[in-house]
């Protein structure tokens, strides 16, 4: 299954993932191999079965709702690269 | 008391526990004595990416005064090494990503709290490959781990430093994680114990997360009484994950010792297929020693979709970490670029920066398979089959107690030998990758030598049977002495 590089631009830009040209090319080939290592799943026959997503059956998990501690808002802030009057801080998103 | 050197560091946790208890040296003594011998290894086998030593000695002290007052369990005063994907509260976390620079987390991971409250003295934040994302821990930011049989040598992965630093004697015990593979195949290629708890088992609560529903911490050891000790201090319901099970965690110290008599062992025909000579009679030799010990071996078990499990697993646990590493934008810690011109393009960059090869890689297939027009074909295709072959696990186990296989085709490779080819590092865990697949519990115990290098036997059991696994485990170590032999000292 060849991929394109403008596929992978395509996933990176998805995935926001910055690559250079010569990345893009070594992940089109590298992807390109793995993907074709995928195609013995199409020649297993599922007709009628279920997917799992969960390996054991476990559902509605509840707990009493009493509030609890929160963490202090300036525990969090301290790891942050960029912040302002206790927020993140980013780039403008709108102009 | 005797002096710290004179303290023996080829001893077990449990070895050390009756030596503690007894008064033959204190914890802060042993601790001591670890932080020596780690430090010093450390050049020739790069397994820690921190060194916790004032916490360890803290921590050696409070043990002490649990000891003198009678409040002593098994793992008080004993070193623990944890995989560096696991939180610690105030000690840097690096998953061995440089996209974590910088990050000192607020709160410990439930296992690092259940050890901390069990009185065990962590010594360290051991080397894996970059988000526990590889097999032979050179994905690392941090650089490779070294296996301590021969140190050109790879310990395997993803938990390689974990494993090194227990098979080279400096620390007794240590927290890995596993999702496809990451416990035992290490376990194998350094000559010790490792166990993979079946999925809810132990908490994920602040384990940084790669594949949520593949994932579980669990313990590297010498035996398996020492495995048995470490599992049940982790193991059992969190309020914190509710994924964890709430069945009640046996006592797995009381089933050690029921022997092998009247096990029913299933040995797969489908584990024995693209394996080394010398890892085959390795394991022909343990399912003799099984045989000896009066269980009842049956060859042939068919689990024909399993060798499918290792598409499944490139596809399923790709797609989750897709999107488990989208926190990784640069904004609320860790690295960041911060001299783009917009949000996306200082995210795009951050990533791109931060992350190394292998974890991109599977970042673009996650991505592609979870895109637009291929879901169908790719993910949802791969958790069908992921129900066929667990089909396959509940009906072998069915008629049988647990299974036999090997726990990886081959012995440690050559540092750089497999490194290009991803698909080729993918098939080292053909083995094991099925049972996170399945979800089952997965252990591998020493079974022999190839070229002079260690081979990993692996036992897979019914959920929620880490006992029987144990159990196992403990009578084949009785009946041989493959899990004593230590590697020659480092140069």
């Amino acid at each position: 299954m060849a991929l394109t590089s403008d596929d992978v631009r395509h996933i990176a830009r998805l995935a926001r993932l910055a690559l250079s040209d010569d990345e893009v090319e070594r992940m089109r080939d590298q992807l390109s191999s793995i993907l074709d290592h995928f195609q013995v799943l199409s020649e297993i026959d599922t007709d009628g079965v279920p997917p799992t997503a969960h390996s054991f059956e476990l559902s509605n998990v509840e707990r009493p709702d009493v509030p609890g501690e929160p963490v202090s808002r300036d525990a969090i802030l301290e790891g942050a690269p960029r912040r302002e009057d206790g927020y993140f801080r980013v780039r403008a998103v709108l102009d | 008391m005797s002096p710290a050197s004179a303290i023996n560091l080829d001893l077990t946790a449990h070895e050390h526990a009756e030596r503690l208890r007894a008064g033959e040296y204190s914890s802060r003594e042993l601790t001591e004595a670890t932080l020596t011998r780690i430090h010093a290894q450390q050049p020739a086998l790069n397994a820690y990416i921190t060194f916790t030593d004032e916490l360890a000695l803290a921590q050696a002290e409070a043990a002490d005064r649990r000891i003198a007052a009678g409040d002593a369990g098994p793992l008080t005063g004993i070193p623990v090494a944890v995989k560096d994907l696991l939180s610690t509260e105030g000690v840097q976390t690096t998953a061995a990503s440089r996209i974590l620079e910088g990050y000192t987390p607020i709160f410990d991971c439930t296992v690092v709290a259940r050890l901390r409250s069990a009185g065990a003295v962590i010594v360290g934040k051991t080397n894996l490959d970059e988000f526990a994302m590889g097999s032979s821990n050179e994905h690392s930011a941090f650089g490779p781990v070294h296996n301590p049989w021969d140190t050109a040598r790879v310990p395997g992965g993803s938990s390689g430093g974990s494993a090194a630093t227990v098979a080279a004697r400096g620390v007794p015990l240590s927290l890995g994680t596993d999702t496809g593979g990451s416990i035992r195949q290490p376990a194998a290629l350094c000559g010790i114990v490792g166990l993979k708890p079946t999925y809810g088992r132990v908490s994920r609560y602040g384990v940084v997360a790669f594949a949520s529903s593949l994932e579980q911490v669990g313990p590297f050891a010498r035996d398996a009484r020492d495995a048995a000790d470490l599992l049940a201090t982790i193991a059992g319901r969190d309020p914190l994950d509710s994924t964890t099970a709430p069945q009640p965690v046996p006592d797995y110290s009381a089933e050690l010792t029921r022997g092998l008599d009247g096990l029913r062992v299933g040995v797969p025909a489908q584990f024995f297929e693209g394996l080394d000579d010398g890892v085959r009679q390795a394991v022909e030799g343990a399912i003799d020693a099984f045989e000896r010990g009066g269980a009842v071996v049956e060859r042939g078990v068919e689990l024909p979709t399993t060798p499918a499990a290792l598409p499944v697993y490139y596809i399923i646990a790709p797609s989750e970490a897709s999107a488990n590493l989208a926190r990784y934008d640069g904004v609320r810690y860790g690295y960041s670029f911060t001299e783009g011109s917009s949000v996306e393009e200082e995210m795009s960059e951050t990533r791109r920066r931060g992350f190394g090869d292998e974890v991109k890689r599977r970042i673009m297939i996650g991505t592609y398979a979870l895109s637009a027009g291929y879901y169908d074909a790719f993910y949802l295709k791969a958790q069908r089959v992921r129900t066929l072959i667990q089909r396959e696990f509940s009906e072998a186990l069915a008629t049988h107690d647990l299974l036999l296989t090997p726990t990886s085709p081959s012995v440690a490779f050559k540092i750089g030998e497999k490194v290009d080819d991803p698909y080729a590092m993918y098939l080292n865990d053909l083995y094991t990758l099925p049972v996170n697949i399945a979800g089952n519990p997965g252990v591998s115990t020493p079974c022999g030598f190839d070229q002079g290098l260690p081979v990993g036997l692996q036992l897979i059991g019914r959920p929620f049977e880490e006992g029987t696994l144990l159990r196992a485990t403990h009578a084949y170590q009785a009946e041989t002495d493959w899990h004593t032999q230590a590697p020659p000292p480092l140069a």
